[in-house]
Parts: C-alpha cells; sequence; structure tokens
C-alpha cells in the first residue's frame, strides 16, 4: 500500500476509524513510544528541570502520555479532530488545539523549552490545493519561522519523519536553516531497512558554544519483528560453496525414504548399496 | 482544555496580525475545574514567561481573583498555590477567543480551540 500522506490530507485519513486504530494498535503503540523516547534523549534538556513542552502533530497522544509520565508539562496541536477527540478519551494532561501547523503558530517569542514531533513532518510535503499558501516551501517556511521564534533561546526541537527522497530531506533542511535553525539530520541504524529512522534535529541560538549534532545510532538493533526461527530456515535452506542450492533429494534423503518403506512392511525396496544415490553414467 | 498557562502564550496568527494581537478575550465561556499536581519547580522557572497583566484580567474575567495586580518580588507558597491553580486548574471548555486587534474568533469547543484559518488569512 502507498504511504498514507499520499492517500489523503491527514484531517481526512485520520477519520474516526483510522484514529481508533492508529491509537489502539499495540505495536504502533510500542514503536510510538520508543521514537518518543528517543527524541526525548536527543532533546537533551537539562535535568530535574520540568520543562514546557510542545507536541506537533499530538496526535491522539500517545507521545503525550510518555511527556506525561517523564514530569513535563507540555501543549499539542494537530489537525486531525478524530485524532484530538480520542485524546481527550484517553484524558491526556496537557492542552490540546486543533491547528494546522502549516499554517503557522500564534505563540508568543520564546514559549516553550522545547519541541518533539513524531511522524508529521512528511505529512507538510503534499500541496492539497493550488493556492500559493498551500504549497510546500511555503508551509514549510512559515511552520519553521513561527516554531522558531516560539521557541527559547537556547533550546532544542527534534522530529521524527519519513522522507521519501532525498530531495524531501534537502528541501526541509535548507527552509530550517533560512528560518533560523541550526543542526541537522541524524539517522539511527542508517544499514537496516527496517530499523532505520530520521531525525531532524533543530538548535535555537548557540548559547555562545557551538551545539553539536548528535551522533545517531549504530550497528544492528536487536529486532523483536522477525520471527524467532526465521535465521534457521535461512540457514537450512544453505547453498553449497559453489553458490548453487543443495538437492533436496540427496543420498540421506534416500537412505531416509527407503528406510521408511521398509518399516512400514513395502516390498522391493531396493538395497542399499555404495552406488545408492549416485547419477547414472550419461549414455546417449 | 485551554488553561490560562497556555492562554498566556496565545497570540494571534492571522496574516498581517502583528500588532496588539495578544492576549485573545474570551467570549462566553464555559469553565471547569480540574485538578493537577503541584509543582513549584515549574512554576519558578515559568514565572519569567508570564505576561503578568494578561494573566491577571483573564484570571478575573473568570471569576479567579486570588492573584495580585502586580508581580510580586517574592515566591511565597501561598502565592505559588494561587498562582498554580490559575496556570494549570481552570480549564475553559466551551467559549469564543476573540483577537483584539483583527477580531477574528477562535471557537473553543469542547475543550480544543479551533486555530485553523481561511485561506485568505494565512500569511
Amino acid at each position: 500500500m502507498s504511504r498514507p500522506e499520499l492517500q489523503a490530507p491527514p484531517e481526512i485519513y485520520y477519520g474516526d476509524t483510522e484514529a481508533k486504530k492508529y491509537t489502539q494498535n499495540t505495536r504502533n503503540q510500542q514503536i510510538q513510544a520508543n521514537m518518543t523516547y528517543r527524541v526525548l534523549e536527543l532533546l537533551n534538556l537539562p535535568p530535574d528541570e520540568p520543562a514546557f513542552l510542545l507536541d506537533i502533530g499530538c496526535g491522539s497522544g500517545l507521545s503525550g502520555e510518555i511527556l506525561d509520565e517523564e514530569g513535563y508539562i507540555w501543549t499539542g496541536v494537530d489537525i486531525a479532530p478524530s485524532m484530538l477527540e480520542v485524546a481527550l478519551e484517553r484524558e491526556v494532561e496537557g492542552d490540546l488545539f486543533l491547528q494546522d501547523i502549516g499554517q503557522g503558530f500564534g505563540f508568543r517569542p520564546g514559549s516553550f523549552d522545547g519541541a518533539i514531533s513524531i511522524s508529521v513532518l512528511q505529512w507538510l510535503l503534499n500541496a492539497e490545493t493550488s493556492h500559493p499558501t498551500s504549497s510546500p516551501p511555503h508551509r514549510l517556511n512559515r511552520f519553521f519561522t513561527t516554531l522558531h521564534s516560539a521557541l527559547r533561546n537556547p533550546s532544542r526541537a527534534v522530529f521524527q519523519f519519513y522522507p521519501s527522497s532525498d530531495d524531501q530531506i534537502q528541501l526541509i533542511t535548507s527552509t530550517a536553516q533560512k528560518a533560523g535553525f541550526g543542526g541537522g539530520i541524524v539517522v539511527d541504524y542508517p544499514n537496516s531497512k527496517k530499523a532505520k529512522k530520521v531525525f531532524l534535529c533543530l538548535f535555537v541560538g548557540g548559547g555562545g558554544t557551538q551545539q553539536q549534532v548528535p551522533t545517531g545510532l549504530q550497528g544492528e538493533e536487536e529486532d523483536d519483528s522477525r520471527v524467532r526461527f526465521e535465521r534457521r530456515r535461512d540457514r537450512e535452506r544453505g547453498k553449497t560453496k559453489k553458490g548453487k542450492r543443495k538437492s533436496v533429494k540427496d543420498r540421506d534423503w534416500i537412505l531416509k525414504k527407503k528406510e521408511l518403506y521398509r518399516k512400514r512392511g513395502k516390498e522391493d525396496v531396493p538395497l542399499d548399496s555404495k552406488y545408492t544415490g549416485r547419477r547414472r553414467k550419461a549414455v546417449f | 482544555m485551554v488553561r490560562l498557562i497556555t492562554h498566556n502564550l496565545l497570540a494571534c496568527h492571522v496574516k498581517g496580525c502583528n500588532t496588539n494581537n495578544f492576549p485573545l478575550e474570551f467570549r462566553d465561556v464555559q469553565i471547569e475545574l480540574r485538578e493537577a499536581e503541584f509543582n513549584p519547580e515549574f512554576l519558578k522557572g515559568f514565572m519569567p514567561k508570564i505576561e503578568w497583566k494578561a494573566l491577571v484580567d483573564a484570571a478575573r474575567q473568570l471569576g479567579d481573583t486570588s492573584l495580585p495586580l502586580e508581580q510580586p518580588e517574592m515566591l511565597d507558597d501561598d502565592f505559588l498555590k494561587n498562582l498554580h491553580h490559575v496556570l494549570l486548574e481552570i480549564h475553559v471548555e466551551e467559549g469564543i477567543m476573540t483577537c483584539p486587534n483583527c477580531k477574528h474568533d477562535y471557537p473553543v469547543l469542547n475543550g480544543i480551540p479551533n486555530m485553523l484559518l481561511a485561506e485568505h488569512e494565512i500569511g
């Protein structure tokens, strides 16, 4: 199936049924939770200071719940009313806003100590109408400039998102830089197809010293998503040194079969010999 | 669930509406009181961000007069408790917020303010 952001705008795609499905799916909850923890790690807030955060595209509050647990006070914005309704039902602590982030924020300068966003930015990359204000560069620009002013100096904003091409990453990072942000892209598990995650890590102000872009996690993640015996199946299907597949009906297999027939009492089972399972000479 | 903590940060974001666009005025509001965990550290950290006059005005409009007109220098426990109540426990459930400058109405439904703009209002 194609990506959700190509099917319909977010407020329509996440209708009542999809919003429920999205929130109740335990696998989805797990993924969202892991990403939220990672984003908080990248946000690198000073410990023991209860911060005031902005959750961009908070949806049904899956990430907000974790912010609650971690003791942050937060405010969430989302464009899908159905998702916000689910969030209300789940009684998250933060304030919720129905807002299109592509239209920009109206928060006073320096309002937030940081911003997080899980799986949202890719939704800004599609134009819904031909009006100039709904072109992706314009929306991104409006989003990043108003976000930049709403954040405290110094602070960070970390976005996890699913880019579908390098051009999209290029567009997003260049727009963010024009809006005054520093920072860049962090990729976790770049060599893994499934565990790979892209984060946009943006800084407001340097605070005198240049902030370093954190490094992504390397190596293979121990993966819970694989079926447990898949590895053994791979090995058993093993290939010979030449790279050809091993024949299934080899000598062992024939001997096993003959043994089985004898046990079952079948007559005329040929005797085993050193010639068993050998190829005949080519006669012609 | 508009609490005064977010109301105190919220300005109008309509195109060209850059001056006198804060604070949004409440109209026809219904409020609900819900208890929240008292966190003095957070309040102390948040104090510098508060626009005091706007907060006191909004609180009085919603019927809470526990805060002094002038921002006090000393932060004692009673004051922090009052501040906590005003900032985090008063929820506006229904109503309308109006921009004092361009008169744009942001309706609050079910505790969620609708901040969406029409095409011609997008900056």
